[in-house]
């Protein structure tokens, strides 16, 4: 299916990282027409989110998010996944490079493994588990974790007996359990070479080793923790199932203490940067710590709380006023342990210089990030520059590339930054990509060829059952002859069979083969769980000319066998009651089509500011006719403003590069002084009408509304010559004003920002501050500034600056919320009094400026643009997008996405890449002809149905509407199929394809009929 | 008017069900609706991690538990079920 193309470039991409953020590059481009090489240096893909038990600040599931990701990936016919594997060698450019590739050993089959885990099971060498952090044991044929993709076993060669036997005679339990015959101890691994058209670096992070530092004791008093481990012990499936307890003793603590800023912000011993997440997934287990025990009384010692993403000043607040996390702000200096009890004894000084001994029965370390110990290495082999931490160096303009051209990274291979930053880099890496190969899109994907599907309608059900073994995972538990024969005479089963491994290629062979040899017209496969295995039967059918839907999947493995192991007899009584079920719900079953919509391939940006402008950019030079919509005269927006980064790059410079390009490209049509007053339509047919008449056909919109700056009240702003806020201050600063020796610049933070009814972190005025105050030292160290904070949120490698303006002699000063300073006109300077912790005494400074930071709103049309679209704002104002941590660009409408300052307070660079990751995901969907809607959608049946809205008032998606003749009508192609409008129809108008109520029914009396009821 | 009160109170006693004896080994059959996204894919990672739990109890998956209907849960119940546990 390769499109013929003249160009020399290749329209495939290398990502060298399966963590979350490499996982969401490969689908975005997977899905957008490019073939994906992903090369992974551990067995399984995940990365470091997999480890995670819940994330901040939703406290949603980690493995429940990500599971599903890795399986799509795994599964996708378009991305390849080398595991153990390591790139040796770049040659050649961007659009064109040959990579070599060296794939460790196996030892396991992937062809022929099923993932079954017999082998696992019978290994006799146990290890300890480097993903449970060494807190639990693993054999030495292993999987990563339960649900690792690729689901195949890898032999631990340091630690196998029989590898580690020259006459390779020991042991060989493995190979004797496999029934697959998987287990191949002559293997020796295999380079490969793959030719790409792009390159994603995504290789994650290393951990820093808080061994080093000593007086805190980790290695050496049994109940020091760190974070990553506590991680595993509040996971429900790491090494003591959930139950917080020590590891000394089991017992379960009581006080427990975070300690912050472990190999962060320390230039001695450790890493001078601020690992950006500490202080929220403190903040997290804390709260998590809790919820698994409600006895728990935790306490974070920290220096500063950078609680700056959205919504985690408020997640802080919970975490103290609900769960009554103690926050003390205070450096432990020694962690020592009791004598015989196994408790803590922490040694800090509190903020008035007193010493404190406390004892804890638990403590967390809270370790930081840092680059991959093979960052330097890694760096020489693709050829790329690093900053002097051996991160990748990047620009804040070009956050996603390197400094080799088709070379791109995300993640923290760029700066430590959370899960939300690193998917947005992932799309926006993916949007980068597209835009650089955009001309040999689909030139090198696949498509399968399948045969047409045959036709049931009218035919009474011939379901074929086929009962697994799974080895003998299945039939060590559940009689595998029993449930054949209790199947067997069930209304519509035409045939029933067992099978050893349903899943092998050859035993899809052999169920296509009966397929065609029985006549089937439904399959149902009793084995494992539809969440792993559903599409791949699917698959399989329908290459037998089944259609897809006429199948199901009774899970007797992970849901009877496997959790009733010893009780054969009633696990095989509950097996025949599952499978009956399924065959119950398979003899209603009707072929499904999925229809597809045709897609307008233009996008609609609302918003004309750096982020809209990225996003245009990105998505013209993708090929696609893109629309800019300003309400004001001129693009730019709130950067217009804005001069200098705080690495001191020239904004200005940027932004006028930015407009010249955006006025300049053929693709790009600028709509100025106009807003947009309706758009109708859905994913991939929209039809907006502006301001001025002029009417608009595109397939995706970009919300880039973009933000404005609080216009502050308090501290004599507007009444005093003297007040300014950091961005007339700035300004000055550029128009080359000089300070003058012995003034005195007085700067307060937070004007406007975490406080009710704003309580959130606007971000920027830290580094706003800093950098102000680092340019009036340069020009002039006779000036004097003082800064009086609340926290110094310097996030990442931006402490560095932070660091720079202690040393030039810029002055900090700490103040509390409930004692805020105090601004009073002193003749020709101001006068600020505000409370010095340090020395626990009011300070009065004669200030010649007093310069307010001030926060960040949302742009006042982001409400209206919000209730256009359909789509929500939090309580602050700000966009919510989708989900906060893998969906950070997209909404919960289709084919709507969100850049910029409308979506939260960011940063330049933050903003650059979350504008390129919402072209990267549009371009997902502009790059199809057509769009599959899914098969199973609710169907709403009109002449049931009496308008009485419940389904619109309920339908997270908007897919039920008011048609013309005033009635409900639904748009199948927003459904995502979750039923709910279903559930809450009082004339049942809905029905949900394969969910139907009278499948449902049917499964039920199906569950009883397997088990009559006793009493009676 | 007391009368009628008796009569009532009789009539009411009479049409409800005398409760069972519960025999030593009886073991409530339980159904479950589960989640698609979350319950089912804890009930699979409960068998993953060879967790035990008793036999007595079948899930219904669904795409999501506000698809649930009053007359999945009834027809459950009418039909003997001793318990129907919905999770999502």
């Amino acid at each position: 299916m390769s499109m013929l193309s003249n160009s020399t470039k290749r329209g495939s991409v290398l990502i060298v990282g399966g963590g979350i953020g490499g996982m969401q590059a490969a689908l975005d481009l997977a899905d957008s027409g490019f073939k994906v090489h992903m090369v992974q240096r551990d067995p399984s893909i995940g990365g470091t989110m997999a480890m995670l038990d819940k994330t901040f600040p939703t406290g949603d599931c980690a493995m429940c998010m990500i599971s599903p990701k890795m399986v799509e990936a795994g599964r996708h016919l378009n991305i390849d996944i080398h595991t153990l594997a390591e790139v040796t060698s770049v040659e050649g450019d961007a659009g064109d490079f040959k990579v070599r590739v060296k794939l460790a050993p196996r030892y396991v089959d992937a062809d022929k493994c099923t993932g079954c885990g017999d082998c696992e099971l019978k290994c006799p060498k146990k290890v300890l588990s480097e993903f449970d952090q060494k807190l639990g044991p693993r054999k030495a044929v292993y999987s990563l974790f339960p649900q690792a993709v690729p689901n195949t076993r890898a032999i631990d060669a340091s630690q196998c007996l029989c590898l580690n036997d020259p006459d390779r005679k020991r042991c060989r339990l493995c190979e004797k359990a496999c029934k697959a015959g998987a287990i191949n101890y002559g293997d020796t691994g295999r380079e490969i070479e793959l030719n790409v058209g792009s390159i994603i670096l995504s290789p994650g992070l290393d951990r820093y080793d808080a061994r080093a530092r000593q007086e805190l004791g980790l290695g050496r008093w049994q109940n020091v923790v760190s974070s990553i481990q506590f991680e595993r012990i509040l996971s429900a499936s790491g090494p003591y199932k959930g139950v917080v307890q020590r590891p000394s003793d089991q017992k379960h603590p009581k006080k427990v203490a975070w300690i912050q800023c472990v190999g962060s912000r320390d230039n001695h011993n450790a890493n001078p940067w601020c690992s950006s997440v500490c202080c929220m997934y403190a903040t997290k287990q804390s709260i998590i710590a809790k919820e698994h025990d409600k006895n728990i009384e935790p306490t974070i010692f920290y220096m500063e709380m950078r609680a700056f993403g959205k919504d985690f000043d408020k997640y802080v607040e919970r975490a103290k006023n609900e769960y009554a996390v103690r926050y003390q702000r205070a450096m432990v200096s020694a962690v020592r342990e009791e004598p015989g009890t196994g408790d803590l004894l922490l040694k800090y000084a509190a903020e008035d210089g007193g010493l404190i001994t406390e004892k804890f029965d638990m403590v967390v370390l809270s370790i930081g990030f840092q680059p991959h110990c093979d960052a330097e290495q890694f760096a020489k082999t693709f050829g790329i520059e690093t900053n002097q931490y051996l991160f990748a160096k990047t620009s804040p303009f070009t956050p996603v590339r390197t400094s080799r051209e088709g070379v791109f990274v995300t993640g923290i291979y760029q700066g430590p930054k959370d899960i939300p930053e690193t998917v947005m880099q992932g799309s926006g890496v993916a949007g980068s990509v597209m835009a650089m190969l955009a001309e040999v899109r689909g030139t090198e994907t696949v498509k399968k060829e399948l045969p047409p599907e045959k036709d049931v309608t009218g035919e009474d059900p011939r379901i074929g059952v086929f009962v697994c073994h799974c080895g003998t995972n299945i039939s060590s538990t559940v009689n595998i002859d029993e449930v054949v024969s209790a199947v067997k005479d069930q209304p519509g089963v035409a045939y029933v069979t067992n099978t050893i491994y349903a899943c092998a290629q050859d035993n899809q062979d052999m169920i296509k083969q009966t397929i065609k040899e029985q006549n089937l017209n439904r399959v149902v496969i009793a084995s494992c769980t539809p969440r792993t295995h559903e599409k791949l039967f699917q698959e399989t059918i329908r290459e037998a000319g089944l259609n897809k839907y006429l199948f199901d999947l009774a899970d007797i493995r992970e849901q009877c066998s496997w959790c009733h192991k010893g009780q054969n007899e009633v696990a095989t009584k509950k097996a025949i009651g599952i499978v009956k079920m399924s065959v119950a719900k398979s003899r209603l079953q009707e072929p499904l089509q999925s229809e597809t919509v045709g897609v307008t391939p233009a996008c609609l940006i609302i918003g004309g500011g750096i982020a809209g402008m990225t996003a245009a950019l990105c998505l013209a030079d993708q090929g696609f006719p893109v629309h800019v919509i300003e309400q004001d005269k001129e693009l730019g927006g709130l950067v217009r403003q804005v001069y200098r980064t705080l690495e001191g790059l020239d904004v200005q410079e940027f932004l006028k590069d930015r407009i010249g390009a955006v006025n300049e490209h053929p693709k790009i049509t600028v709509h100025r002084s106009v807003e947009v007053k309706k758009t109708d339509g859905f994913v991939g047919n929209f039809k907006t009408i502006l301001t001025d008449g002029s009417i608009i056909e595109h397939g995706a919109i970009i919300l880039a509304t973009g933000g404005i700056e609080y216009q502050p009240t308090e501290y004599l702003y507007g009444e005093s010559p003297n007040v300014i806020t950091q961005r007339q201050l700035e300004k000055t600063l550029a128009d080359g004003g000089a300070p003058k020796a012995g003034e005195r610049y007085v700067m307060i933070q937070c004007v406007g920002s975490r406080e009710e009814p704003n309580q959130y972190c606007s971000r920027i005025c830290c580094q706003d501050a800093i950098r102000n105050a680092i340019a009036i030292k340069e020009s002039n160290p006779a000036a004097e500034v003082v800064i009086v904070y609340r926290d110094i949120r310097t996030y990442g490698l931006r402490e560095d600056y932070y660091k720079k303006a202690r040393d030039l002699g810029v002055i900090f000063v700490r103040y509390d919320v409930d004692r805020k300073p105090r601004v009073e006109q002193a003749g020709p300077t101001v006068s600020v009094r505000t409370w010095d912790y340090m020395l626990n005494k009011e300070l009065s400074l004669d200030a010649d400026w007093l310069v307010l930071s001030t926060g960040l709103r949302p742009h006042p049309t982001t409400d209206h643009v919000g209730e256009m679209y359909k789509v929500t704002r939090n309580p602050d104002g700000y966009f919510l997008e989708a989900h906060v941590k893998l969906r950070p660009v997209d909404f919960p409408s289709e084919g709507l996405f969100v850049a910029g300052l409308g979506h939260a307070p960011k940063n330049i660079d933050e903003t650059v890449a979350q504008a390129l990751a919402a072209s990267g995901r549009a371009g997902v969907i502009l790059s199809h002809e057509r769009l599959a809607v899914s098969g199973i959608i609710a169907k709403h049946k009109r002449e049931l149905c009496m308008s009485c809205l419940s389904c619109l008032r309920v339908c997270p998606f908007g897919s039920p509407y008011i048609a013309e003749d005033g009635k409900v009508s639904h748009n199948e192609v927003k459904c995502m199929g979750c039923g709910i409008c279903a559930g809450i129809c009082p004339a049942k108008a809905f029905q949900v394809n394969n969910f139907r109520d009278d499948q449902i029914l049917a499964m039920i009396d199906a569950a009883v009929e397997s088990e009559p009821g006793v009493v009676n | 008017m007391a009368d009628v009160a008796e009569a009532t109170e009789q009539t009411r006693v009479s049409t409800i069900e005398k409760s069972h004896e519960i025999p030593d080994s009886w073991q409530p059959n339980v159904l479950a609706f589960a989640c698609h996204y979350c319950a089912f894919a804890a009930a699979d990672l409960a068998g993953v991690m060879r967790l035990s739990y008793p036999p007595n109890v079948k899930i219904i998956r669904l795409p999501c538990t506000g698809k649930l209907d009053h007359i999945h849960v009834l027809r459950a119940f009418e039909r003997g079920i001793d318990g129907v546990f919905v999770a999502g």
